[in-house]
């Protein structure tokens, strides 16, 4: 990359990052307790819209990982979400009408949140269907994988997005508030994940997985990116693209090694395809409010009212980190 | 009391003073050096933490950067109070603050007192060390470092460059011969002593202090000045991973550091409360006195480092996406391609599969679909049979299926139907087994009953893929095993190149092949081939095939060929 190139990625984080201090209006405190937190805490940011259901697992989960704070930011939910998360004492809530799109899928609010509470903190940006899984997570808490990230002098790390599915239709089994999703939807694919690499932002490009298989096997290059970055230790300087895909400054970016070693990385399992999902398709459909012009959520209905079955033969039942490690999804690279 | 303990402290003084205490109270001095750039109020607590607890001394403050001299000052001002303060010390045993003792204070002692007279402490020549980061061996004692290797990364190794290309060297003091080695010794009273006191002292101090990362060298190299009797390990258990960072050990290394019969093991997680309550505690049981063995935690390390520097062959991840030729196996495992031989033979798969028990598929890079073995439309790791996605990434593809299959031998179809931009990707890749009968896609057209116009156009554009194909799979750069038969070659002598293919499929299996796979009927062939000679276009990957002369009348018997032994 050229001095020309480079600079143009330079102007393109400025950009963003004014775009996200301007975008800060559009939030407005309902629990503001970011006063509790300690140098060194371990933070999550999140946006989120009607997720009631699923918030008191979300939080449990990271609260045992060992997460210090939340930060949430609140799309005009009318399911009670804000309240529940505003009553929680280690969370702080945002909540703002506008549109989800035009804050580029929340990725503004959480730049600027990030830019004011995450400067100088290991962050965890994740959806509240997403759930961190990480190398020893069943031994060690967070804070010893930032502590060796630390040490390391490791400032981002990898976690692709593996999507979890039940066995049948997804609105076969009912879910229900504070249980483990992953009940439901314990299966997975394990071998079927393509990557290329992004030259500008030198990111890795991942699509695959049941969702390229059942619903755009006619149009591959549309299916979703599973490549994601979502604990970074934060800079105000920084910011996130696209999602969690990919940051600025684009060393940010290089979570994986070029030269046949592999890194260590993480993964986030998808909690998406519950019964929930065919509500959410449909809403998401109207709002209109979703990457691509909700491309993705209009083949989902499609292929929902033809096959809504994701699991076959080959799919892997999940059990543990070290099975991933295994199937080679993620990795312990030098940490043992 | 023949052993005592210099610490040096520069964060988690909590656990450090715990450490400290629990040696105090087991009848061992300990000196506790904290780093001056430690904040007062952090010191006042461990101060408070060890109120009351006899034989714990603090010693002078220096700033301990890594790298820096402030290390062997401080260890040296430790060990001199050490070695003031406490007259009954015989052994002196230096620890960092991050250091958790696996065994019972008297197992030491015990050990100690054995050997009263071994000093402890890694100390091999420049020439025979392996392990020093930055390349530097010698040179760290003949060029001159004034900037920081943490901070300053682009100063130092420009400067070592400049020193380099200039042939600047310092001079080694005539008496010393550099060593370099593990900086967490245990020293005996008379060899510690002779260092301190060394009239020479304060011209080595001047020459080291500018060596680079003295820690590693001073004790290390002026030890061999004045003992006798060293002997040449740390009794700490301390591992380095591939930055010559040190490894830290977690609550979930339990089992594996109690069986290492170590004394003291380092780096230990600030918070692995399990390790600090169980090693700490007082019920630790009694071992055998055994010698240390840490056998087991060296090749847990050893692994995570190869795997950090390695990788697993073949495998394509998020963190782990090689650039050409540096995959280190582009595929997990050997695998076969058979072109042409599905065209001459009827059943070929289900005779391979027969044969070598491996799994057999199509042609897996068809136009239309994936032809995975059985037609699956899902197969393992749940790859698609779906064209597209496959042609989307080919090169995904291929290192997936190999991936996900590995453990069984794959085979498969290509031919000059199927999507040809894989052809580099087989060529280059070590683990393809590619065996060719170039021509033999004819032979389906022979038999079809197609216009002869269309067919010899087909035959045309058949015959230019394959060709350009061919030429690949002769290039220089092709690292795949590869052998081309033209089909009047191979079925001048079918059985000879099946049997070298199969053996080399599984070389385990000695027998011969005794059932050929049952060859199409070529009666004809030769005249066909002149047909199209005769309509302009002119085959010639087939071989030599002399018209009205049909190949091999013995094999257009509609009957097995056998094979007798």
């Amino acid at each position: 990359m050229g001095i020309l190139g480079s600079y143009q990625l330079r102007l393109a984080r400025k950009r963003w990052r004014i775009r996200a201090f301007r975008k800060r209006r559009e939030l407005k405190p309902v629990a503001d307790r970011t006063g509790a937190i300690r140098s060194g805490d371990l933070l999550l940011f999140s946006t989120l819209r009607n997720e009631k259901v699923r918030l008191s697992w979300f939080l449990r989960y990271y609260r045992d990982l060992g997460i210090d704070h939340f930060l949430f930011v609140d799309n005009d939910s009318d399911d009670g979400s804000r309240e529940y998360l505003a009553a929680q004492p280690d969370v702080s809530v945002w909540t703002t009408r506008a549109s989800y799109k035009r804050s580029r899928f929340g990725v503004d609010w959480l730049n600027w949140l990030q830019m004011r509470y995450g400067h100088g903190h290991w962050t965890l940006v994740v959806d509240s269907d997403e759930f961190f899984v990480y190398p020893f997570c069943d031994t060690r808490p967070l804070r010893a994988l930032t502590d060796w990230l630390d040490a390391s002098s490791i400032k981002s790390f990898s976690a692709m997005l593996l999507d979890m599915y039940p066995k049948g239709p997804f609105g076969e089994h009912v879910y229900r508030e504070g249980t483990d999703p992953f009940e439901i939807a314990q299966w997975f694919d394990s071998g079927n994940y393509t990557m290329s690499k992004n030259r500008k932002f030198g990111n890795l490009w991942i699509q695959g997985g049941p969702r390229a298989r059942t619903f755009f096997t006619d149009a591959p290059e549309r299916a979703p990116a599973l490549n994601k970055i979502p604990l970074v230790k934060w800079h105000r300087d920084y910011a996130y693209v696209s999602s969690t895909h990919m940051l600025l400054p684009r060393g940010l970016n290089l979570v994986y090694d070029e030269w046949g070693g592999e890194k260590a990385s993480g993964c986030l399992l998808h909690a998406k395809f519950l019964d929930t999902f065919a509500h959410k398709a449909a809403e998401e459909m109207a709002r209109k409010q979703h990457y691509a012009n909700s491309h993705e959520y209009r083949a989902y209905q499609e292929g929902l009212a033809a096959s809504p079955d994701f699991w076959c033969k080959w799919s892997e039942k999940y059990i543990n980190w070290r099975q991933l490690e295994i199937l080679g999804l993620m990795s312990k690279g030098n940490w043992a | 009391m023949s052993v005592g303990f210099v610490m040096l402290c520069h964060t988690a003084l909590g656990r450090a003073a715990q450490v400290a205490r629990y040696w105090a109270e087991h009848g061992c001095p300990v000196v506790i050096h904290v780093d001056k750039r430690v904040s007062k109020s952090a010191l006042r607590r461990m101060t408070r933490d060890l109120e009351g607890v006899a034989d714990v001394r603090f010693s002078q403050r220096h700033a301990c950067e890594w790298g820096s001299w402030g290390l062997v000052a401080a260890t040296q001002a430790a060990a001199t109070l050490m070695l003031r303060e406490f007259p009954g010390v015989r052994h002196v045993y230096l620890a960092s603050g991050s250091c958790l003792p696996l065994r019972p204070v008297e197992e030491l002692v015990a050990y100690l007192d054995g050997r009263p007279k071994t000093d402890f402490i890694e100390s091999v020549t420049t020439e025979d060390v392996g392990w020093t980061i930055g390349g530097l061996n010698i040179e760290r004692f003949t060029l001159r470092f004034p900037f920081s290797w943490r901070k300053q990364r682009r100063l130092f190794d420009g400067y070592v460059r400049l020193q380099r290309r200039v042939g600047y060297r310092r001079r080694i003091p005539p008496a010393l011969v550099p060593h370099l080695g593990s900086q967490w010794w245990c020293l005996t009273r008379q060899t510690l002593s002779a260092i301190l006191e060394d009239p020479e002292r304060p011209a080595y101090d001047r020459y080291f202090r500018k060596v680079w990362i003295p820690d590693e060298s001073y004790f290390q190299t002026l030890v061999r000045q004045v003992s006798a009797n060293v002997e040449s390990r740390s009794l700490t258990l301390s591992k380095f991973d591939f930055q010559g960072k040190p490894h830290i050990f977690y609550d979930d290394h339990l089992q594996l550091l109690r069986r290492s019969d170590c004394f003291v093991a380092r780096k230990i997680w600030p918070h692995a409360d399990k390790l600090y309550r169980i090693f700490l505690s007082d019920d630790l049981a009694r071992q055998p006195a055994a010698e240390p063995n840490p056998g087991k935690i060296d090749r847990l390390f050893a692994k995570a480092v190869e795997r950090r520097t390695k990788g697993r062959a073949g495998l394509y991840m998020q963190s782990r996406f090689p650039n050409l030729h540096w995959e280190n196996g582009m595929t997990a495992a050997p695998y076969s391609v058979f072109e042409g031989f599905s065209d001459l033979f009827e059943n070929f798969d289900i005779w391979l599969g027969k044969v070598t028990g491996s799994r057999v598929h199509g042609h897996l890079f068809a136009p239309d679909r994936v032809e995975f073995a059985g037609g699956e439309t899902v197969y393992n790791g749940a790859l698609s049979d779906s064209a597209d996605l496959r042609d989307y990434n080919l090169r995904g593809f291929m290192g997936n299926l190999m991936w996900n299959t590995r453990g069984e031998r794959q085979c498969f179809q290509f031919g000059p139907r199927d999507n040809q931009k894989i052809g580099p990707f087989l060529g280059r890749d070590p683990n393809a087994q590619v065996s060719v009968i170039s021509g033999a896609w004819a032979v389906p057209l022979f038999h079809s009953n197609r216009n002869f116009g269309d067919i010899r156009k087909e035959a045309a554009r058949l015959q230019k893929i394959e060709a350009e194909h061919l030429a690949e799979l002769r290039s220089l750069h092709v690292k795949a095993r590869v052998r081309i038969w033209t089909l009047a070659e191979f079925i001048e002598n079918p059985m000879e190149p099946l049997q070298t293919i199969i053996d080399e499929i599984s070389p385990r299996s000695s027998r011969r092949l005794t059932e050929a796979p049952r060859m199409s009927d070529l009666t004809g062939f030769g005249q066909f081939l002149q047909n199209l000679r005769n309509q302009g276009m002119q085959p010639v990957l087939m071989g030599d095939f002399p018209a009205g002369d049909d190949p091999r009348p013995s094999t257009t018997r509609r009957g097995r060929p056998y094979l007798v032994k």
